[in-house]
C-alpha cells in the first residue's frame, strides 16, 4: 500500500525530499520555537511584561472593544507570545507527526473544529466565571474575607 | 435454504455501503476519535486551572520561584532548564515515533524495533524526571508558615546582588528556634491508647516567631503579587506582627491540603493535571512496550501491515500535545 504524504510546510515555502527529512525539519523547527520560549520565560523582557493597551472606558462600544480585544489587553504580550508558539507547536505536531495533512478534509475537520469550538467555549466559560469571583473576592467591599 | 436477502441492487451506488469516505480505517478513524474525547477531558483540566487561577489572579504563585530545581544541580536556582530538558525528550521520542511509523510503511522491520525501542526509553526517561519533579515538589525547600485564613507567608531577606537589591528566600531551618517543650508526635510506643496521627510539622509557630524576632534581617513575604509583577514583602514590624496573630501552621513542601508555595489549589492542580498526564505516558509506554514487542515477533510482518504502530503512534503524539499545554500554562504563563 503506498502511502502518500504532502512534504512541503510553511504553505509551500519549504518542500523536504522524503518524509523522514520532514520529520527531522518538523523537529528542528519545535526545538527552536521551545528554545525561544524558555529563553523568554527566563529573561522575562520588560517590554512584554506589561499590557500595551488600557482597557477602553465608556459606553457599550467600549465594552465591546474591551472583549473583541482581550488578549491583548487584558493579558502580557509574553504570555499572548507564550500561547500563540504553543499553539503554533500543536499545529505542527498534530499536522506532521500525527499526519493530520494526509488525511481527508473531512475527517480533519470532524477532529480539529469539534475540538477546537468545545475548548473554545469551554475557556470562555470558565475564564470569565472565574473573573467573575475575583471580583466578589477582592472588590471594596468583599463578601468573604481572605486577608487574615 | 436462501430466504435472506443477499442482494439488494444498491452495490456500487453512494448508499449501498462499502464506501470508505473518509479513506481511513476504521482503527485509526476510533483512535481519532478517542483523541477528541481525550483533549476534552484535559481541557477541562486546564480550563478548570485557568478558572481557579483567574479567580486567585492577584495570589498565585509564581512558578519561576516553585521549578527552580535542577538535577545535580543542588542549591542553584535555575528555572525553566529542567522542564525544557522534560519537554525537548517528549517531543524527541515524538520524532522517533513517528520514524517507526515511517519505517513501518517501508515495512522496515529492523528499523520499526529500534526507533520504537528509543521511544519506549524517551518516554521511561519523561516519566522518571516528573517523578524527580513531583519528589522536589513535595519535599519543599523554604519552608513558610499558612495564617488562619489559609494564606501563606514566606521568608527572606533583602541582599544587594550587582548594585542591585534583591528579596532572597530563606528556609526556616536557618532561623527557627528549638524550643524543647513542643508537642512531639504521638507514636505507637508511647501510649497504651494509640490513635494514629499525620506527623507533625517541623516547627511550631511560636518557634518560627522566636526565631523571626531574633533576626532583625528578615522579612515576611505575603502571597499578593503587586504592581511590579512581585510578591509584597512586609516592613519588619508588620512581619512580626502578621505571625504573631495569625500564624497557624508551619508547612513544608506541599500535599493536597496545603502547600508551602501559595494557595492550595495551586498545589492540588499541579498534582492531579501533571499526575493525569504522567499517567498517560505511563500507559502509552506500556502500550509502546506491547507494540514494540508484536514487531519483534513478526506480527505485523505477517499482517502486511504497520498500521498498529502507526495507531499507538497517534496516541503518543497526543501525549505530547498535552504535555505542550501544560508546559505553556504550569511553567509559563
Amino acid at each position: 500500500m503506498a502511502h502518500e504524504h504532502k512534504l512541503e510546510i510553511f504553505r509551500g515555502l519549504v518542500k523536504f525530499k522524503s518524509n523522514t527529512s520532514k520529520i527531522w525539519g518538523v523537529l528542528v523547527f519545535l526545538t527552536i520555537v521551545t528554545l525561544i520560549e524558555v529563553v523568554l520565560g527566563i529573561y522575562k523582557p520588560d517590554m512584554l511584561m506589561h499590557t500595551w493597551i488600557d482597557p477602553f472606558e465608556g459606553g457599550f462600544l467600549a465594552t465591546l472593544g474591551n472583549i473583541l480585544l482581550s488578549p491583548f489587553i487584558y493579558m502580557k504580550p509574553l504570555n499572548f507570545i507564550f500561547i500563540v508558539l504553543t499553539l503554533v507547536k500543536a499545529y505542527y505536531i498534530t499536522w506532521d507527526f500525527m499526519h493530520m495533512r494526509d488525511e481527508t478534509k473531512a475527517l480533519r475537520r470532524m477532529v480539529v473544529w469539534t475540538g477546537v469550538f468545545l475548548i473554545c467555549y469551554l475557556i470562555f466559560i470558565l475564564l470569565q466565571e472565574g473573573g467573575y469571583v475575583y471580583e466578589v473576592y477582592f472588590t471594596e467591599d468583599p463578601l468573604i474575607k481572605r486577608d487574615f | 435454504m436462501d430466504s435472506t436477502v443477499a442482494n439488494t441492487g444498491t452495490e456500487g451506488k453512494t448508499w449501498g455501503g462499502g464506501n470508505r469516505p473518509l479513506k481511513v480505517s476504521y482503527g485509526k478513524m476510533m483512535m481519532w476519535f478517542f483523541i477528541v474525547s481525550d483533549a476534552l477531558t484535559f481541557s477541562g483540566f486546564l480550563a478548570a486551572y485557568g478558572f481557579s487561577r483567574f479567580k486567585f489572579i492577584k495570589e498565585w504563585p509564581i512558578a519561576d520561584e516553585v521549578f527552580t530545581h535542577v538535577p545535580f544541580l543542588h542549591g542553584q536556582e535555575l528555572p525553566m532548564i529542567y522542564v525544557a530538558f522534560m519537554t525537548f525528550i517528549l517531543i524527541m521520542s515524538s520524532v522517533t515515533m513517528v520514524l517507526a511509523v515511517d519505517a513501518g510503511h517501508h515495512m522496515n522491520k529492523a528499523k520499526v524495533t529500534l526507533y520504537m525501542f528509543l521511544t519506549i526509553i524517551g518516554g521511561a526517561i519523561f516519566v522518571g524526571s516528573q517523578a524527580w519533579e513531583w519528589a522536589t515538589f513535595i519535599q519543599g525547600d523554604y519552608g513558610a508558615v499558612q495564617t488562619k485564613g489559609g494564606n501563606i507567608l514566606q521568608f527572606g531577606e533583602y541582599v544587594t546582588e550587582d548594585g542591585e537589591e534583591k528579596f532572597k528566600r530563606i528556609s526556616i531551618d536557618e532561623f527557627a528556634v528549638s524550643i524543647p517543650d513542643a508537642r512531639v508526635e504521638h507514636e505507637r510506643k508511647n501510649g497504651l491508647w494509640f490513635r494514629e496521627e499525620a506527623s507533625l510539622p517541623p516547627y511550631t509557630v511560636n518557634e518560627i516567631y522566636t526565631g523571626l524576632a531574633a533576626n532583625d534581617n528578615i522579612r515576611v513575604r505575603t502571597q499578593i503579587i503587586n504592581d511590579e509583577g512581585e510578591k509584597t514583602v512586609l516592613s519588619r514590624a508588620e512581619s512580626l506582627k502578621q505571625i504573631k496573630d495569625n500564624g497557624k501552621l508551619v508547612v513544608k513542601g506541599a500535599n493536597l491540603q496545603v502547600n508551602e508555595y501559595g494557595t492550595s489549589l495551586f498545589a492540588d492542580f499541579f498534582f492531579f493535571i501533571t499526575g493525569f498526564h504522567g499517567f498517560h505516558v505511563f500507559s502509552g509506554v506500556v502500550i509502546n512496550i506491547i507494540i514494540f514487542f508484536n514487531v519483534i515477533l513478526g506480527t505485523y510482518e505477517r499482517r502486511g501491515s504497520y498500521e498498529m504502530v502507526e495507531k499507538v503512534g497517534l496516541y503518543w503524539h497526543f501525549v505530547d500535545l498535552v504535555w505542550v499545554f501544560v508546559f505553556t500554562f504550569f511553567y509559563l504563563v
